[in-house]
């Protein structure tokens, strides 16, 4: 297996991304990386370009935002992700994501329906009003965070797909191109990243396609330029950098489950009282916090239980986890 | 080395072991222990239990290496301490800051999961190292079996690395390196003990 070593800078050292872009453009050069170096040379000679990309966004407010909730910090959501596209450490993404290109960026509509489509992501921004939701997020390595996203909900782009009939469940498929995420080559999942829905769980107003954070497009390390948001299951579930959404017949294949099916199941709904093999899911700790007050209960679908609850009923969540 | 410069030298040793730590404390209190301030305690933790581990392990191999390498088995209870040391700071950020110190919590925890079960194993021969590490244990238990019950750092290591590997997540890989380093230590050690013991037969049939 061929790996590609960057050293590492904790996050304890973000500087101004200008800077840490010349310190990794060094490095890498120093490592005899010249592939690497190429493409960071470009960027350290338009150091402003990456702060540029960062559009605002005009949203409106929405009924479905939690209220109350202390939000995490645009520095946390930004630098503590898993996106293993760009690396399996939490700081990797924010570190090699500026590799992603976000136009131009098409979402490509098949699988049962009317007429397969694709949809420019210019053409997605402006279907529905923006809004603004205040969703918890809760990743199934017992970590919580607050996070302000901006979308709108799945069902509204849903109904422009026309489904048929026969279309039970919705696949999402992530970017899958070694060339601008090159951690592909060294992590052993079955890429592309697919997750999946029960069609009633895609219609719930809940589900969110999301589009930007902190009313601003989304950073690339948190799933530009689009990505699935689902506030009652794990993280993981919410697909990131979507280039295709399938209507299928059959539970479609999912890459966790697949990487480890006792571990991660289809569902996976957020559920404190169905521990993971290694984690409890009890408890959970909060990004952000000071470490002595970090650790607050779990609830049941992650606080959305009366909005979600229903597309459940009858079924047995410790079988179906 | 003459037993004065060794001495000198614990007086450098001893605070430079304490470096992690006080670079810990340093960022807890620069509000400098990133997003996920538990995570990364308990993975400092861990990681230098881990280092302290092997670089105690590589003294024994490295001393072989040349007769002037002697001296270094003086540092070599100090290192191991310090391996208990980092080791019960990690198991105390299990007990407070993951468990919360419920006990019942700490049970489910320890009979559910392997990973847990791992470290604890690898935390109670390193309680059994730390206790029997006094001389006058040693001179109370005698060379032989002071030296079979101190072979338990080996086992100290290999539930550490265990238990580091069922942490990640199934395809990731980074435990590969430490693992390389304990496995060079056993053959190293492997290959010490054969060599012995041809020495050892080679001079009795001399004696004989
Ligand atoms: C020989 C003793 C031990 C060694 C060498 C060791 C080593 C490690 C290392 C290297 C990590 C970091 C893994 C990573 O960054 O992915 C870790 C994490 C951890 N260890 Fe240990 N450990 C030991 C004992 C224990 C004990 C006794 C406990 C508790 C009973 C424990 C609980 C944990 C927990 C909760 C984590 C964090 C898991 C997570 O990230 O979800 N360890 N340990």
């Amino acid at each position: 297996m061929k790996r590609i070593d960057i050293p590492k800078i904790p996050s304890s050292e973000i500087t101004p991304q200008s800077a840490y872009m010349n310190r990794r453009a060094f490095m890498a050069g120093a490592a005899g990386a010249a592939a690497l170096a190429t493409p960071f040379l470009r960027h350290m000679a338009h150091p402003q370009a990456v702060e540029a990309d960062t559009q605002k966004l005009a949203t409106v407010p929405s009924k479905y935002s939690s209220t109350g909730l202390q939000l995490t910090s645009f520095n946390d959501i930004t630098t503590y992700n898993n996106f293993y596209e760009f690396g399996v450490e939490k700081s990797d993404p924010s570190h090699n994501a500026w590799r992603l290109k976000t136009r131009p960026w098409t979402v490509k509509v098949s699988g049962l329906v009317k007429k397969p489509k694709t949809f420019d992501i210019d053409t997605l921004l402006k279907l529905q009003p923006m809004e603004e939701r205040v969703y918890r997020h809760r990743c199934v390595e017992a970590w919580s965070m607050v996070i302000p996203w901006a979308g709108y909900s799945l069902s509204e782009f849903i109904k422009q797909c026309e489904p048929l009939g026969s279309a039970k469940y919705v696949q999402f498929l992530s970017l899958d191109n070694p060339q601008e995420e090159p951690w592909i080559r060294q992590v052993d999942l079955h890429w592309p990243y697919s997750e999946g829905l029960r069609m009633d769980e895609a219609m719930n107003p809940l589900a969110l396609l999301t589009f930007g954070l902190y009313g601003q497009v989304l950073p690339n390390q948190d799933g530009a330029p689009i990505r699935m948001v689902l506030p009652w299951k794990y993280g993981f579930k919410s697909a990131k950098s979507l280039v295709e959404v399938k209507f299928v017949k059959n539970q479609p294949r999912t890459t966790w489950n697949e990487s480890a099916p006792n571990e991660y199941g289809f569902y996976s709904n957020v559920n404190p009282n169905v521990d993971h093999p290694r984690w409890s899911q009890k408890y959970e700790r909060v990004i952000g916090a000071p470490f002595w007050k970090a650790r607050q209960p779990t609830l049941m679908f992650n606080g959305y239980g009366d909005q979600v609850a229903y597309l459940y009923k009858g079924m047995d969540l410790r079988k179906d986890f | 080395m003459t037993n004065r410069s060794i001495v000198t030298l614990k007086w450098f040793v001893f605070p430079a072991c304490l470096i992690p730590l006080g670079h810990l404390v340093y960022r807890g209190f620069t509000n400098a222990l990133g997003p996920d301030p538990v995570a990364t305690i308990t993975h400092r933790t861990g990681f230098w239990t881990l280092y302290f581990l092997l670089i105690s392990l590589a003294i024994t191999p490295v001393r072989c290496l040349s007769a002037r390498l002697g001296w270094l088995i003086r540092f070599r209870r100090m290192l191991g301490l310090f391996a208990f040391f980092y080791a019960c700071l990690h198991l105390l950020t299990w007990v407070w800051l993951y468990s919360g110190f419920s006990v019942q919590a700490m049970i489910q925890d320890l009979s559910k999961r392997p990973y847990i079960m791992a470290g604890m194993a690898g935390w109670l021969c390193l309680l059994i190292l730390a206790v029997t590490s006094p001389m006058f244990v040693l001179r109370k238990l005698g060379g032989k079996r002071w030296q079979r019950i101190h072979r338990l750092a080996y086992v100290a290591a290999i539930a550490g690395v265990i238990h580091y590997w069922w942490i990640v997540k199934s395809g990731v890989l980074t435990p590969w390196r430490v693992t390389a380093v304990l496995t060079i230590l056993f053959l190293a050690r492997i290959v010490w003990t054969i060599r012995e013991q041809r020495r050892r037969k080679l001079r009795t049939a001399v004696a004989a």
